[in-house]
């Protein structure tokens, strides 16, 4: 029933055209060259031609290369037996395990309808006192951590997964060294978290166009596992790999590039992938966390930008920590008002002090003399950082609470950190009349 | 149905070329019939070029195949006005979303287009126009209640010329389809009137007298916005930002204590997140002016990033035609726009897809004219009848890199009345809202004494100059008397521009309170002071701010509010030199 095309017209970039008829856009068709049998997707019609999006690369494909278009949309099966799995960018096994075919579902499917949304309101404990604190993070939520190259996001990423309490973890890995995905795959194992994990990896060895399928093939997988009532985190790193490869085929495709040469949908495409997260009324959630690399460290680079614009937050790791400028968890509103009632003004107060700690230390680096207050303030600076920044610090919420008033009160005068009078008295800690005054 | 086919040469995302063989128009509305099934999928033209007209779907276009027909409708696209859109939530073709949600589950089925208005709920109608009137478009054939307010049903927008009233219904109860009038034409044509009327979304209704001037201050309780920089009933405003800097939260607020009739959220291109937020907590929450629920004076357009990007343009279009809608009733309405930089890459995309020249960052050319044509439909007008009606618009900016000197930014600011600029710096330090109040300006009228206003910013100048100056010549290096103008400008900033929107006092501070705050913190300003030293001014002030911020937090008139007031007072005499 299905025709086989022999003439192919153009071969430009990872991009075939042929003359077919009856076909849909969006279809996948089956192109046999030199080199193997890839799939290929319809990116655009025009009269009788067709335009093909091959997903191995056009290398290997001649003019007379076999296409043959299978009449649906690209899929991936889902199934319970994909738990402690990995594939590739277009769902074929990467491990040595059998292929999955069976109950193969849509992908890229439609958005959730905004009023079946529920609001999203249980925290997730990571354990990492500048989250948990300082921008918690919540289930549902769509955050990025906006990181220059040779961070340890990954690693960060890994500890989140694996602190984090839920049922199933997706990893979608794009761009990734071989080592990443393979240093990934060990600390779950190691961890005892790989039962419970799916990983869809491309590494930067493969072809483009299968890097820009992992957010739409993963996010599939993770919403029917949310269907069914799974609260899963989804882990996608590194998105800027994902939004270089929809470079890479916009310039193929001759469209008109709008900022550094990224397409002008660049944000409708983030969108449609980190708008995934959800929490179903009835059912399971989704949790995205992704990585955001931002070339030469600068955040207005149009992919950290738009991802900045896109998620509900980002956590920015600048030297091996999360900066408390910048960094931000939308939701966080949404479960600090329950946890504690000084959780707020705690971590409102802290973060002004450090924002005036970091002004003291610009005046220090230009040789100006130090007030009696640049000198607290430097006190506290310097514990701030070491307590509270550093990534190694492992505490659950209250004990960062706690330790942030100890920090406080070794350094201020309650009436100093405008912390309102009524939370002074609950919680400021009683010796600190004699430590402040020291 | 229609009797105008086309068929599809060409698909490319979600533009699609379509030939014809019968007339069609620029933006006439089509729906594409997705081969061998039930499915239409409905488009826009916009483009028409010899026998091919260029389509922009509203929906995803997979599945459609070279040959497929479209049915051209002969309208434009119009949404349908009438009791009944408060309180709903729309998409940007106005498809009620829970109704949809109820018919198609989770997720939004493509396609699937149902009518705005309920259909089989009745209203309960009072005639007002008697047989024998002469009536033109937008008079008032009759009311309804709806919620709290008194819906008019008028003439329709689209009737030019004087009409006689024929007939009117006696009071009742009908459904919104029911007729209650019959209106004569001159030429003797008799046209049906029933309390449902379409327009389209890309024209201005402009059944009113005049449009005037916005003078009256909107009050939205936030206090830089209302006291530094105002917003006018009937101005446009825009709120430009980078991301995290708390525009939405700004809107947010803004949509709660706004003092208007009627607000109008368009989430458009933004977070599903946000209109939850909404969807969720305004049915709870009572509106203090009216003791009813702040859902029933609001309508939700959301057309959120992840919903197909044609219909986000149309959201915004359709947003605007609701609020000159209820304008029209005499009503004040705000329309909070997030984002309109959504809105504006919706038209860059569009326009890239059709192979334009671009302009600059690849936006297309017509984009100054386009923003300049959307904020020109708030104003405030006078009706034919003596009353006035208001539509506000607020729109948020969301400038790649946070940088205002990009396209969309600039070409907003060249038309508003007031801009609010949102600053990385200010939201990093938590200082919120974090309106730059240096580098913000209004041309509109505010609730505090505009001289007043200018000495205070006046002193804010100065104190980020001595600011500016100590960082390069140290605090050694500065007089007493700088640095209490910088201690001075810090205080104003902490106790009265900043304020915590999730304290229910001090989230929400009315005109009346502002005034009186604003008087007692100018006494401060402009207080000559004894300090003998930099620390003790540095703590006298940081002292001074705290109680400051906990009088915010106090509900007014109340004694603990009293007791707090004199507490500054003290404080002050204490240091002023003529004490």
């Amino acid at each position: 029933m299905h025709k086989v095309y022999h003439r192919i017209e153009q071969i430009v970039g990872n991009v075939i055209t042929v003359r077919a008829d009856g076909v849909a856009y969006g279809e996948l068709a089956q192109v046999t060259g030199s080199l193997g049998v890839s799939l290929a997707q319809v990116i655009r019609l025009e009269g009788e031609k067709v335009f093909l999006q091959v997903f191995s690369g056009s290398r290997g494909i001649s003019t007379e290369s076999r296409i043959r278009f299978l009449g649906h949309k690209m899929d991936v099966s889902f199934s319970d037996a994909l738990l402690g799995r990995v594939f590739d960018g277009a769902g074929r096994p990467r491990d040595n395990g059998p292929e999955i075919d069976e109950n193969r579902i849509a992908i890229g499917g439609p958005s959730v309808n905004p009023a079946k949304r529920i609001f999203p309101r249980k925290m997730v404990r990571t354990g990492i006192p500048m989250i948990d604190v300082f921008n918690t993070l919540v289930e549902s939520q769509k955050l990025p951590i906006f990181a220059a190259a040779g961070e340890p996001y990954n690693e960060l990423l890994a500890r989140i997964a694996l602190q984090a309490e839920v049922d199933v973890i997706i990893l979608g890995g794009m761009g990734l060294k071989n080592d990443d995905y393979l240093q990934f795959r060990e600390t779950l194992e190691a961890n005892g978290a790989l039962s419970r994990s799916i990983l869809f990896i491309h590494t930067a060895a493969d072809p483009t166009v299968e890097c820009q399928m992992v957010p739409d093939i993963s996010l599939a997988v993770a919403e029917q596992f949310a269907l069914k009532g799974k609260r899963v985190l989804v882990l996608l790193t590194d998105m800027t790999s994902f939004a270089d490869a929809l470079k890479e085929i916009a310039i193929t495709m001759e469209q008109i590039p709008s900022n550094r040469g990224y397409p002008g949908d660049l944000y409708s495409q983030l969108a449609s992938r980190y708008e995934k997260a959800v929490d179903f009324e009835g059912a399971g959630s989704i949790t995205i966390l992704a990585v955001t690399t931002m070339p030469g460290d600068d955040v207005t680079h149009p992919v950290p930008d738009n991802t900045g614009y896109i998620t509900e937050g980002q956590f920015y790791l600048r030297n091996g920590r999360i900066e408390p400028f910048g960094s931000l968890s939308r939701l966080k509103q949404n479960v600090n008002g329950k946890t504690r009632e000084d959780h707020r003004t705690v971590m409102n107060t802290m973060i002004q002090l450090y924002a005036s700690y970091k002004e003291t230390l610009e005046k220090q680096s230009m040789g100006f003399r130090m007030s009696a207050w640049d000198k607290k303030l430097l006190k506290y600076g310097v514990r701030f950082e070491k307590e509270m920044m550093d990534l190694s610090v492992n505490i659950p919420l209250e004990g960062a609470l706690d330790l942030g008033w100890q920090i406080m009160a070794d350094c201020f005068e309650p009436d100093e950190t405008g912390i309102s009078s009524k939370l002074i008295a609950t919680f400021w800690p009683k010796k600190a009349g004699e430590a402040a005054g020291a | 149905m229609s009797e105008n086919i086309g068929t599809i040469v060409g698909v490319n995302g979600n533009l699609m070329t379509v030939q014809f063989d019968q007339p069609v128009s620029q933006n006439e509305v089509g729906y594409a019939r997705l081969g061998g099934t039930e499915t239409r999928l409905k488009s826009e033209v916009i483009r028409i070029r010899g026998n091919n007209a260029d389509m922009q779907v509203y929906e995803d276009t997979s599945g459609l195949k070279v040959g497929d027909k479209v049915e051209f409708t002969g309208n434009m696209l119009a949404v349908e006005l009438g009791p009944g859109l408060l309180g709903q939530v729309f998409d940007g073709l106005q498809n009620p979303l829970p109704e949809l949600a109820e018919q198609c589950g989770f997720f939004l089925q493509r396609g699937t287009y149902l009518k705005a208005l309920d259909r089989a709920k009745k209203w309960a109608f009072t005639p007002v126009a008697k047989p024998g009137d002469t009536v033109e478009a937008a008079d008032t054939v009759g009311t309804v209640p709806e919620g709290i307010f008194t819906h008019r049903i008028m003439v329709p927008f689209r009737l030019a010329g004087k009409y006689t009233v024929e007939s009117v219904a006696p009071a009742g109860e009908y459904t919104v389809d029911h007729v209650v009038a019959k209106l004569k034409a001159a030429n003797g044509e008799v046209i049906d009137v029933t309390m449902v009327q379409l327009w389209p979304v890309k024209v201005p209704i402009r059944a009113y007298a005049e449009r005037l001037r916005p003078t009256e201050p909107l009050v939205t309780k936030v206090r830089i916005i209302d006291t530094f920089f105002p917003v006018a009933r009937g101005g446009v405003y825009c709120i430009p930002g980078p991301f995290g800097a708390g525009k939405t939260v700004l809107q947010h607020i803004t949509s709660k204590n706004a003092d208007v009739d009627i607000v109008l959220v368009a989430a458009c291109g933004e977070r599903a997140g946000e209109v939850v937020e909404t969807l969720r907590e305004f049915p709870e929450l009572i509106d203090p002016r009216t003791g009813r629920t702040l859902m029933e004076r609001t309508t939700i357009i959301c057309n959120t990033s992840s919903m197909p990007v044609a219909a986000r343009e149309a959201s915004v279009y359709t947003s605007v035609t609701i609020c000159e809608y209820y304008r029209q009733m005499g009503l004040n309405v705000l329309l909070l726009a997030d984002s309109t930089s959504r809105w504006a890459q919706a038209l860059r995309e569009m326009s890239g897809r059709l192979e334009e020249i671009p302009g600059e960052e690849a936006f297309p050319a017509y984009l100054e004219s386009t923003i300049a044509a959307f904020y020109e439909r708030g104003g405030v007008v006078r009706l034919r009848d003596g009353t006035t009606g208001s539509v506000t618009i607020g729109g948020t900016v969301s400038p790649a890199g946070g940088n205002f000197d990009e396209p969309v930014t600039q070409a907003t600011l060249k038309v508003v009345g007031a801009f609010h600029g949102l600053n990385r710096e200010r939201s990093d330090a938590r200082r919120y809202p974090a309106i730059h109040p240096l580098d913000s300006w209004s041309k509109y009228p505010g609730v505090v004494d505009a001289d007043k206003v200018a000495f205070a910013r006046g002193i804010l100048r100065r104190g980020n100059e001595v600011n500016q100056m100590m960082k390069v010549v140290g605090e050694e290096g500065t007089s007493i008397d700088d640095f209490v103008i910088y201690l001075k400008g810090e205080y104003l900033d902490a106790a009265y521009l900043q304020q915590n929107s999730f304290d229910d006092v001090d989230g929400a501070t009315s005109a009346e309170r502002q005034e009186t705050m604003f008087e007692k913190i100018l006494c401060v300003l402009n207080a000559k002071m004894n300090f003998t030293d930099k620390d003790v001014a540095r703590r006298w002030f940081l002292q001074l701010t705290s109680v400051t911020k906990d009088w915010n937090r106090v509900v007014q008139d109340t004694d603990d509010f009293k007791q707090i007031e004199s507490r500054i007072d003290k404080m002050l005499s204490e240091v002023s030199e003529n004490a």
